[in-house]
């Protein structure tokens, strides 16, 4: 049987207490298997980014377990979480994606330096990722000479370089327009044939049309499921 | 009305046998409406009666009769093209229907029509999704900055009107969600527990629902 990538077992996450307290997520279960999209609607305040945030290892349930790739997030020390979230989980947000500096294939290249991979294998790294998305003429290229698609295509091959195979995107298309949009979607959607799991919060209807599943949350609450025909 | 106009339309690029009109016609519009070869010869035959089109010369080999434009079936597809489209009528729908009457009904649980609806629309825009994929790069990597082909692009004017369609649907049905919601419990169910006019208990920053998303749990009387 395939391996979930991503597990949340009924997952709790509470800020404050005593008459402050909010659960921003309460006994929420999900999982994406490899090869799977799932979107996360619902209106602000719903939970969206608490969810995401603890499917990327960057907040870890009050109650509850976040597993990514069989290894439980409450179980690991901070230095193990850094590494977990370095080696296994790509984030991909509205904007802010790129570091100006580095070009294409050195943002891309990045965590795995990070990682201590060599220079010139995380070039060829970046390279092939690039490649692999049809997109080998911006390797060079710095992000103020990129549109913004081709920008947040280029951070989405940056989410699932070397081993990563969870991505988690959030509302990736931002301010583009609905054909560059539906391009960057569409380059999620083939990481995710190709074997990646795929995490999108999204307002957009449209939008949650390019996953296999929608999980609709309110208040904290998984509220509503549909799945792909 | 549109058909005999769409076949006006196809005329004014030069004369055409039935058969040959009902090739373009579909592959034109995105194979969406199929139409019968009769239809088109019917069709014709009311566009040659009115003075829109006339016969194109006689018979070729195979019996076919070509059809090309009269100048006031040129006028009629200039006017055409320069005129909106009616959609101030609206289309019987029966999800409308149904959705009315059971927001009205005593012991309908519209909450529960609403959710398989959207359900149905979700997955429904899942497969157009799909299908749009498909269509624009069938077995191949996404390649989103390539030219379509003038069919390809008549077929994603179809296939994207069909997305829009679906997304405002779905829009709509968490407006209607939304507006339940704020009415409080329906008549039927007033053997719970009437609204509380207590502030709501969710997190501070709880917004209202968004437009997009607004999906009340039963017991729930906030508004």
């Amino acid at each position: 049987m395939t391996e979930p990538i991503l597990q949340l077992v009924d997952c709790t996450r509470v800020h404050g207490q005593g008459e402050t307290v909010v659960r921003a997520l309460d006994g929420v279960s999900v999982q994406i298997l490899p090869g799977e999209l799932v979107a996360v609607m619902g209106p602000s305040g719903s939970g969206k980014s608490t969810l995401l945030n603890l499917a990327g290892a960057l907040d870890l349930p009050t109650s509850g377990h976040v597993v990514i790739e069989n290894q439980s997030t409450s179980t690991l020390r901070p230095d193990e979480l850094a590494a977990l979230r370095r080696r296994r989980v790509g984030v991909v947000f509205q904007d802010l994606n790129l570091i100006p500096s580095l070009t294409a294939a050195e943002n891309i290249g990045l965590p795995l330096e990070l990682d201590g991979r060599r220079v010139s294998e995380a070039r060829r790294a970046a390279v092939g990722a690039l490649h692999e998305l049809g997109l080998d003429e911006l390797a060079d290229r710095y992000p103020d000479q990129m549109s913004g698609g081709q920008q947040q295509r280029v951070a989405i091959a940056r989410a699932l370089v070397g081993e990563r195979r969870l991505v988690l995107a959030d509302e990736p298309t931002g301010a583009l327009d609905s054909v560059t949009g539906d391009g960057v979607l569409a380059v999620l959607r083939a990481r995710c044939d190709a074997g990646a799991a795929g995490l999108l919060v999204t307002h957009e209807a449209r939008h949650a049309g390019w996953a296999d599943r929608v999980i609709y949350l309110r208040d904290g609450k998984v509220v509503d499921e549909a799945v792909a025909r | 009305m549109s058909v005999p106009l769409s076949l006006l339309a196809l005329l004014s690029q030069g004369p055409a046998y039935g058969a040959r009109i009902k090739a373009e016609f579909e592959a034109r519009t995105g194979h969406a409406f199929p139409l019968n070869v009769g239809q088109v010869y019917t069709t014709l035959a009311r566009l040659e009666r009115d003075g829109l089109v006339v016969p194109d010369g006689g018979p070729d080999d195979e019996g076919r009769i070509p059809y090309r434009l009269t100048d006031v079936g040129a006028q009629q597809v200039s006017t055409w093209w320069e005129s909106p489209v009616d959609r101030s009528e609206p289309a019987r729908d029966e999800l409308v229907m149904k959705l009315a009457l059971a927001v009205a009904t005593p012991r309908v649980d519209a909450q529960a029509v609403i959710q398989r609806q959207r359900a149905a629309a979700m997955s429904h825009l899942q497969g157009l999704t799909r299908a749009k994929l498909a269509l624009t790069a069938p077995g191949q990597p996404p390649q989103p900055a390539s030219i379509p082909t003038p069919t390809t692009l008549s077929d994603q004017v179809v296939l994207e009107h069909r997305l829009y369609a679906v997304e405002a649907e779905l829009r709509w049905l968490d407006h209607v969600e939304e507006l339940l919601h704020r009415a409080g419990p329906a008549p039927a169910a007033s053997a719970g527990p009437a609204p509380a006019a207590t502030p709501p208990s969710g997190p501070p920053s709880a917004a209202p629902a968004s437009p997009n998303f607004a999906r009340p749990a039963p017991s729930d009387t906030r508004h």
